[in-house]
């Protein structure tokens, strides 16, 4: 597994640079993953990465954009205002979790 | 006596209600309960927009049920699994000592703003994961012969995830063959970064789709479908124009299991997923779609799981530890059109690589390879599942997936 540090933080991520252990995640760390993208973390940029990580340690799967919706209740437009393009991606990557695929 | 009661009989309910009957003695009753008589094999639906005929996969669900099996047609309406009893619609009680819920997933097309309330439903706008809505896309089919033709799926988990792409290579095929392929533009909209989830996999179908000129249109997250201009509308603001869509919508479980409060949002039973016990209750099994775990909707992986289940069942009910792991395997054949097909088998762990499957009889098939031999398996299909999965007979596949053959990537 490739290794990356950032700000003196090691973490252990896959191909693509998603991390392969959410542990080895935290807030600062994600402010700093942030700045690389060009987004500051306020806190409506970190509501659905911390709803995101719980979900995730409760279900062992990253959440989609739908169950973003449905049950974290974020509108999903204003999830594209925030993290333009890619917003799944883009709020994975941050939260420090799998890259989302669903199941195959 | 004990009482077992199986939710649905379709291809998990079926197989669960044949394997059991055999391995509990006469002091247990079985009852299996669905709505109505018509067991469809699903696969065919595929091919109903092409050339199946739709009378040719449907037949009598009780004709595949063993003797000593009650079968009760009705609408199940809520289960209290407190109290151990299913509540049917008519107000019927059906107390058990043990359940397996075999009641499936279902494609939800009141889920996508613009599907089924839009004016262009079933005309211009289809779906083939209905008996009628593949019979509407080839009538629609028939009647279309250019223009822009897009292939869509709107969010994971869908069952047997790979049908929209066979459909996207299917449609391809007789576009050229019919000799309008230049009047014909496909594209294959999909919400994930590229032609399939896992890299290996996505990347020769990728390669498939290239090679076919059929565009790619990927991280289409869908926001809705605008009949007035016939777009598809993705949250990002993407609009795709077309002349006809074909878009497989969301799919949840079962209406009885979300309301029994027994599902996650999407309705599907949060299970152990190497024993298919439900987390929350020792007396519930599930087996087939209407479960949560992170595999392919798909009659093999029931199949496969059915096999482990029966054992993990008896020791469960002897009050015996469970002996057997569930590894998520999956086995699909992929139609890539040509009159050839791909074959996928991966697990929980392991992508869909390249390689041989072993397959007694006909001799080792490709992996990830579009084949004739391929094709050949996935056409036989039909009558391993009519006359071999149903029963509860062996397949000459072992239930846990294996790496011999494979190439490690
Ligand atoms: C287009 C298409 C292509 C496919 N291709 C393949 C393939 O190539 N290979 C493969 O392995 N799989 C394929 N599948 C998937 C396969 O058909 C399903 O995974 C499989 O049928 C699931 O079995 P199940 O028993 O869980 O659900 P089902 O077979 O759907 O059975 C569920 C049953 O529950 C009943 N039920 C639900 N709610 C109620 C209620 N309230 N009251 C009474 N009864 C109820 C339903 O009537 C139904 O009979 C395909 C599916 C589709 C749609």
């Amino acid at each position: 597994m490739p290794t990356n540090t950032l700000n003196g933080h090691t973490f252990t991520v896959d191909d693509e640079g998603f991390f392969t252990d959410p542990d080895q995640w935290s807030p600062e760390l994600a402010a700093d993953m942030a700045e690389l993208i060009g987004t500051e973390l306020d806190d409506a940029h970190m509501a659905p990465l911390e709803f995101m990580r719980s979900d995730a340690a409760e279900h062992g799967a990253t959440p989609t954009l739908r169950r973003m919706h449905a049950t974290g209740g974020f509108d999903i437009k204003e999830l594209y205002r925030l993290y333009p393009g890619k917003p799944v991606k883009k709020m994975a990557w941050l939260a420090g979790l799998p890259k989302p695929t669903g199941c195959v | 006596m004990n009482t077992l009661l199986i939710l649905g009989a379709g291809t998990a309910g079926t197989m669960a209600a044949n394997l059991l009957r055999t391995k509990l003695g006469d002091d247990w009753s079985i009852t299996i309960v669905d709505r109505d008589n018509e067991h469809h094999y699903q696969p065919g639906y595929l091919f109903v927009p092409f050339w199946m005929p739709e009378g040719r996969v449907v037949k009598e669900r009780d004709a595949f049920l063993p003797d000593g099996v009650d079968f009760v047609q009705r609408d199940i309406a809520r289960v209290h699994p407190d109290q151990r009893w299913v509540e049917l619609a008519d107000g019927q009680r059906l107390d058990y000592d043990w359940l397996v819920i075999a009641s499936g997933s279902r494609p939800r097309p009141d889920l996508v703003p613009g599907m089924a309330d839009g004016s262009l439903w079933r005309d211009k706008v289809h779906e083939f994961y209905t008996l009628e809505g593949s019979v509407a896309l080839r009538d629609a089919l028939a009647d279309f012969h250019e223009g822009r033709l897009l292939v869509h799926f709107a969010d994971q988990p869908i069952k047997c995830p790979v049908a929209p792409l066979e459909f996207t290579f299917l449609v391809e095929d007789k576009y050229r063959k019919a000799g309008l392929r230049h009047d014909v533009d496909i594209t294959y909209v999909t919400p994930l970064d590229g032609a399939f989830t896992k890299p290996v996999a996505s990347e020769t179908l990728g390669d498939l789709l290239r090679q076919r000129s059929i565009r790619l249109a990927a991280d289409f997250a869908v926001e809705r479908i605008d009949n007035d201009t016939q777009h598809l509308v993705s949250w990002d603001g993407r609009e795709l124009p077309f002349d006809l869509l074909v878009s497989i919508p969301p799919h949840t479980g079962a209406q009885f299991v979300m309301d029994s409060g027994l599902g996650d949002d999407l309705g599907f039973v949060p299970v152990d997923k190497h024993t298919l016990q439900a987390v929350d209750h020792e007396r519930i099994f599930v087996l087939g779609d209407a479960s949560d775990i992170p595999t392919s909707k798909a009659g093999s992986v029931a199949h496969f799981a059915a096999e482990l289940f029966v054992d993990n069942f008896l020791a469960a009910v002897a009050g015996e530890p469970m002996p057997r792991s569930f590894d998520g395997h999956a086995n699909c054949f992929v139609e890539s059109g040509r009159n050839q097909a791909l074959l996928l088998d991966f697990n929980y762990d392991t992508q869909p690589l390249t390689g041989t499957f072993p397959a007694a009889g006909v001799g080792p098939m490709r992996l990830l390879e579009p084949t004739r031999i391929n094709h050949l398996g996935k056409l036989a299909f039909e009558q391993v599942y009519w006359r071999l999965l149903l029963p509860g007979k062996r397949l000459p596949v072992p239930a846990n997936m294996s790496m011999a053959g494979k190439n490690e990537p």
